[in-house]
């Protein structure tokens, strides 16, 4: 449903995408971040944007989050324009910055309490939104505890806890796990499908770390200087560079980065594997 | 989005920008040394400069200097702190924690009207301050309701115009080390082109136009008339107000609109 090419250079038409984008530009004077993007993310899909450090991913997410007014394009959230209707897209998604943006200074129950009221949840809603938040993320008994003493793992839930609280219909994550040490991150993959399977939300990720993508994302979009290379489900994706193909070497394919002649990939992975053995 | 109305009403902006008054409150109560740190730089002023400067004659024209110069270090500090503001602003953007305000439905005025208002809250803190200082140095402060009222609300109108002329400075100039530099060179002219370590009929004339223009004397003005048994305003205490307002109106919207490029 994805090859045709109409159907996703014109996906504003399409009224059931949680977040669509039609050739959405952005610039940083002669830079070129974000480079005519359209792409639909499916209602209750876990969708990953890849790509490497400053192939546009951030500046997408920015421009979808209304933090980044776009060059020019357009893009519905949750079905509200990013620019006429920010103040309804705000309402409708949850957003984990990239860098950890609860405040260290305050406790975790505080960061909470300031989510809560600056999305105005009703007063006798509050408390109980709060625990539940606090108990999914198994955050409940640090509660009380300055949130500069957390974990980066800790930190993360409750990020994830503070986006949830006003049960947004869309979750924006950007590189939910970076920093994290493999314990932490694992958490925080669960935590991710477990919003989407309880709550049916849909979760929009940027990640460069391909494990993750191919761990966590039904679909992914492949962004390279600012341009989407490729949008499928990663072992789609992989099938189609190759028998074996890891989500490594489709990055390699349609990127250009590491390239290799036919037949190279596994050549290349056969040689790192042995150099782990041997090493 | 059936949860919500379409239109913010009152109480749901109230709720938004005291969620960031909180906040800070919640900060000073976890961190209460930041406040004491902040007194050192009245009680220097007050203990060192004014028993030295008490010595000039004719400096302040028939009150003792002292009483002249504790409203002026009061305002002073209620400055200093609101400036703080702005490098605040920088770090949390850094940090990402500004983000988590941006990406909120709360409308711009009510983030920047309750970091205003909390910075009101900080410069209380001064007050009590300097007052603690007064009493010790025998300054003739005056304790009666409607004098402490007027303080206070001289304090708050002045915190939030400052905090709010800091957030604007923070959102041109973006990265802390420039905010630095640019901090020093708009707090010390603030400070010296206005009446508050001296009288402004001792200044040179370009220099007495320059504090007529600048908010800082028009809060001087107001604290000395509040502060001080006998106090009296030299521009008016109506005016001062009105000054004050009107200007803290004009950089809320500016800040407002500057504020999200913060996230961008």
């Amino acid at each position: 449903m994805y090859n045709r090419q109409s159907a996703t250079l014109t996906p504003s038409s399409d009224t059931d995408s949680a977040i669509s984008t039609s050739a959405l530009c952005r610039h940083f004077g002669d830079l070129v971040a974000v480079d005519n993007v359209s792409l639909s993310v499916l209602p209750g899909e876990i969708f990953g944007l890849i790509g490497s450090n400053g192939a546009g991913k951030s500046t997408l997410i920015k421009m979808l989050t209304t933090l980044l007014p776009p060059s020019s394009g357009a893009a519905r959230v949750a079905g509200f324009d990013i620019i006429a209707q920010a103040g309804d897209v705000r309402r409708s998604i949850g957003y984990v910055p990239q860098m950890l943006s609860a405040d260290g200074a305050l406790t975790g129950y505080e960061n909470l309490l300031l989510s809560a009221r600056l999305y105005v949840i009703p007063r006798r809603e509050r408390a109980q939104r709060i625990a539940e938040a606090l108990a999914m993320t198994n955050l409940t008994r640090d509660a009380d505890r300055l949130v500069q003493h957390y974990s980066g793992g800790m930190i993360r839930r409750l990020e994830i806890a503070q986006s949830m609280l006003h049960r947004p219909k869309i979750l924006v994550m950007d590189e939910p796990t970076l920093g994290l040490d493999p314990v932490a991150r694992h958490t925080v993959w669960d935590d991710i499908r477990a919003l989407r399977e309880t709550r049916r939300m849909t979760i929009l990720i940027t990640t460069h770390d391909m494990e993750e993508a191919d761990e966590l994302c039904d679909r992914i979009a492949l962004m390279h200087h600012g341009r989407i290379q490729i949008i499928g489900a990663p072992a789609e994706l992989k099938r189609q560079v190759g028998p074996e193909a890891t989500l490594d070497d489709v990055f390699a394919h349609y990127t250009g980065l590491d390239v290799e002649p036919e037949g190279g990939y596994r050549q290349a992975r056969q040689a790192r594997r042995s150099a782990r053995e041997h090493g | 989005m059936a949860e919500y109305p379409e239109i913010f009403p009152v109480t749901d902006y109230a709720t938004q920008m005291l969620a960031v008054v909180d906040a800070e409150l919640s900060k000073l109560r976890h961190d209460p040394m930041e406040l004491l740190s902040r007194a050192v730089q009245p009680a220097l002023w007050l203990v060192l400069f004014g028993q030295v400067m008490a010595q000039v004659r004719g400096l302040s024209a028939g009150i003792n200097y002292l009483d002249f110069l504790a409203p002026g270090i009061l305002a002073q500090s209620v400055l200093f702190v609101a400036i703080f503001y702005g490098i605040a602003a920088i770090w949390e953007r850094d940090l990402g924690v500004l983000h988590r305000y941006l990406v909120s439905p709360a409308p711009r005025t009510a983030l920047v009207l309750g970091k205003a208002l909390s910075s009101g809250a900080r410069g209380l803190s001064q007050a009590v301050v300097v007052y603690g200082l007064a009493f010790v140095l025998g300054i003739q402060v005056s304790l009666e309701l409607r004098h402490v009222l007027g303080v206070i609300a001289f304090i708050a109108l002045g915190s939030a115009l400052f905090c709010t002329l800091s957030l604007i400075v923070a959102c041109l100039v973006k990265t802390r080390e420039r905010f630095m530099g640019i901090g020093q060179a708009v707090t010390m002219p603030i400070f010296f082109a206005s009446n508050a370590i001296y009288p402004i009929r001792l200044m040179p004339l370009w220099l007495q136009a320059i504090s007529r223009l600048n908010p800082l004397t028009y809060e001087v003005d107001g604290l000395r008339a509040f502060m001080l048994r006998n106090g009296v305003s030299t521009l008016g205490i109506g005016l001062d107000f009105l000054v004050l307002i009107t200007i803290f109106t004009g950089l809320v919207a500016i800040a407002a609109r500057l504020y999200p490029r913060m996230g961008e």
